[in-house]
C-alpha cells in the first residue's frame, strides 16, 4: 500500500513495528513503532505519558515527511 | 542418528494464541505439535531431540536478543540439522523462522530448512540465505509441507546434490550453477522464440528479477499548510465493522469519515484485524491510528489539515495483489482530494 501511495506522487511515511518487513516491502520513509498490538501506544504507561509517546512518534513521522531521502531510510528512535 | 532441533511458535507449541504471542523463547526435549508429523516424515535416520518455542510478537519485537537466546538453547543440544516451521502465510512466524535459520546456519554451520507461503514477508527476506520449501498459505497445507521439508533437510544433511527449486519444492534462491546441455544456447533461444510465437508453453532459463521499487517523493515543503491523510493496515474500523472487513485475507478496505472525531474510544472504534491480540487496539484505537494526536496537531497549527477520511484494511494474510489493488484505488482518491502527505501505520 505504501508503494501505491508513493507511486501517485504523495510522500508517505510508514510507521511500523517490524522494520525489516517494511524494508522488504519497499517503504522509503520508515519510522519504527512500539509493539505489534499497539504500534503507537504502550498500555503500561499512564494515559498522559502514553499520549506524549504517541505524539513523539507522530512528530517523528512528520519530520520524516519533511526530510529529503534518496533511498529507503529508517528514522531511528 | 541425525540430531534435529525444531523451531515453532507459541500457537503450534500449544502455549496459546495471540494473547500469548509475547512469550519468551523456551526449549523442550523431544517433539511438540507439528514435530510429530515431522518426526514421522524424517523416518528412522533422524531424531528430533528438542523443540524451541517462541512467541511471534516477542521474537519480532526483540529480534537480536531473541535470536541470541535461541541460538544458545539450540547449541546445548548439539544438532546436525535445524528445521523451522512451516510458517505458511503467518508473517511474524515466517520472519522468526527465517531469522533463526539464518543465525543457526551462520553460527553453527549446520543445514537449515524452513517452509513458507511465497508471499510471507519472511520468504522474501531469507530466500537467498536459506532453503525455504514453498507451502500453501494456511495450515491446511501441512500434509504437503512437512514431507517436502523433511526430504530436503535429509538431503542437505547427507550432503546429497540438491536439485532445482521446482523439483525440490523450495523457493528459488538466486543461485546460479554451471550445467551442460546437449544443445547450445543459440539453438535453445530460437526454440523458445518459436514456441512463444506459436503460443506454446516455454520456460525461460533466466527469469528477470522482480524489483518493484518506487523512488521516494520529494519531502513536503511546508507541513503547516499540508493536508495529511491517515491510512492503516491495522484494521481500525468504526465499532461493529460496518463494511465487514475480514479479520484475515481481507478482500476489501474501508473509507471512514472522521469529521469532528477528536479521539477514538472503545465505544466508537475497534480493530477488525486477526492475528494480533486486539485487546489494546479495542480499548484505544488511537494506539494504531493516531487520530487524537493528529487532531491536536491540526488545532495547534502544526499541520495544515487532517484529511476527513481515513482508509483501513486488515494486513493479516492479505495478498499482495489485493493490498496493491486497494491502495491503487484509494491513492487516486487521495490525489483528487488534494492530500499531500500520508501517514500509514501497520501493526
Amino acid at each position: 500500500m505504501v508503494k501505491e501511495i508513493e507511486r501517485v506522487g504523495i510522500p508517505v511515511v510508514h510507521v511500523c513495528t517490524v522494520v525489516p518487513i517494511s524494508l522488504t516491502v519497499g517503504a522509503n520513509r520508515i519510522v519504527p513503532a512500539i509493539a505489534i498490538p499497539h504500534p503507537l501506544g504502550n498500555p503500561v504507561l499512564s494515559k498522559e505519558d502514553e499520549k506524549s509517546l504517541r505524539r513523539s512518534i507522530v512528530l517523528k513521522a512528520l519530520k520524516a515527511l519533511q526530510t529529503e531521502v534518496h533511498g529507503q531510510t529508517v528514522f531511528e528512535k | 542418528m541425525i540430531r534435529v532441533v525444531h523451531y515453532i511458535n507459541q500457537f503450534y507449541g500449544g502455549i496459546g494464541g495471540e494473547e500469548k504471542a509475547d512469550v519468551k523463547p523456551e526449549i523442550r526435549e523431544g517433539v511438540v505439535g507439528p514435530g510429530m508429523a515431522l518426526k514421522a516424515a524424517l523416518g528412522n535416520e533422524a531424531e528430533i531431540v528438542a523443540t524451541v518455542i517462541c512467541g511471534d510478537s516477542y521474537f519480532n519485537e526483540n529480534m537480536e536478543e531473541a535470536s541470541a537466546a535461541i541460538l544458545e538453547m539450540i547449541k546445548k543440544y548439539n544438532p546436525d540439522l535445524f528445521i523451522a516451521g512451516p510458517a505458511f502465510n503467518a508473517g511474524r512466524y515466517g520472519v522468526a523462522c527465517g531469522s533463526v535459520c539464518k543465525a543457526v546456519k551462520e553460527n553453527m554451520n549446520i543445514p537449515v530448512v524452513s517452509g513458507m507461503f511465497i508471499e510471507n514477508p519472511g520468504a522474501d527476506m531469507f530466500k537467498k540465505d536459506i532453503h525455504i520449501i514453498e507451502t500453501a498459505n494456511a495450515a491446511t497445507g501441512m500434509r504437503q509441507a512437512i514431507p517436502a521439508m523433511a526430504k530436503l533437510a535429509l538431503k542437505l544433511v547427507k550432503n546429497e546434490t540438491i536439485g532445482m527449486p521446482a523439483e525440490e519444492g523450495y523457493i528459488p534462491r538466486g543461485v546460479r550453477k554451471n550445467v551442460f546441455k546437449s544443445e547450445r544456447g543459440s539453438k535453445r533461444a530460437v526454440d523458445m522464440l518459436v514456441a512463444k510465437l506459436k503460443g506454446e508453453k516455454f520456460e525461460t532459463e533466466y527469469p528477470m528479477p522482480d524489483f518493484d521499487r518506487v523512488a521516494p517523493n520529494p519531502p513536503v515543503a511546508d507541513i503547516k499548510k499540508v493536508k495529511i491523510a491517515l491510512v492503516t493496515s491495522g484494521g481500525i474500523v468504526p465499532k461493529g465493522n460496518p463494511d465487514r472487513i475480514e479479520s484475515s485475507s481481507a478482500s476489501k478496505y474501508g473509507k471512514y469519515d472522521i469529521t469532528g472525531v477528536n479521539d477514538l474510544t472503545a465505544e466508537t472504534y475497534e480493530t477488525a484485524h486477526g492475528g494480533y491480540d486486539p485487546t489494546y487496539a479495542n480499548i484505544d484505537a488511537d494506539r494504531v491510528l493516531p487520530v487524537d494526536v493528529l487532531r491536536e496537531l491540526e488545532n495547534e497549527g502544526v499541520i495544515g489539515e487532517l484529511h476527513k477520511y481515513y482508509y483501513a484494511t486488515v494486513g493479516n494474510g492479505t495478498s499482495v495483489a489485493n493490498a496493491k489493488k486497494f491502495a491503487a484505488t484509494f491513492a487516486q482518491e487521495l490525489v483528487k482530494d488534494g492530500v499531500q502527505a500520508v501517514i500509514l501505520t501497520s501493526t
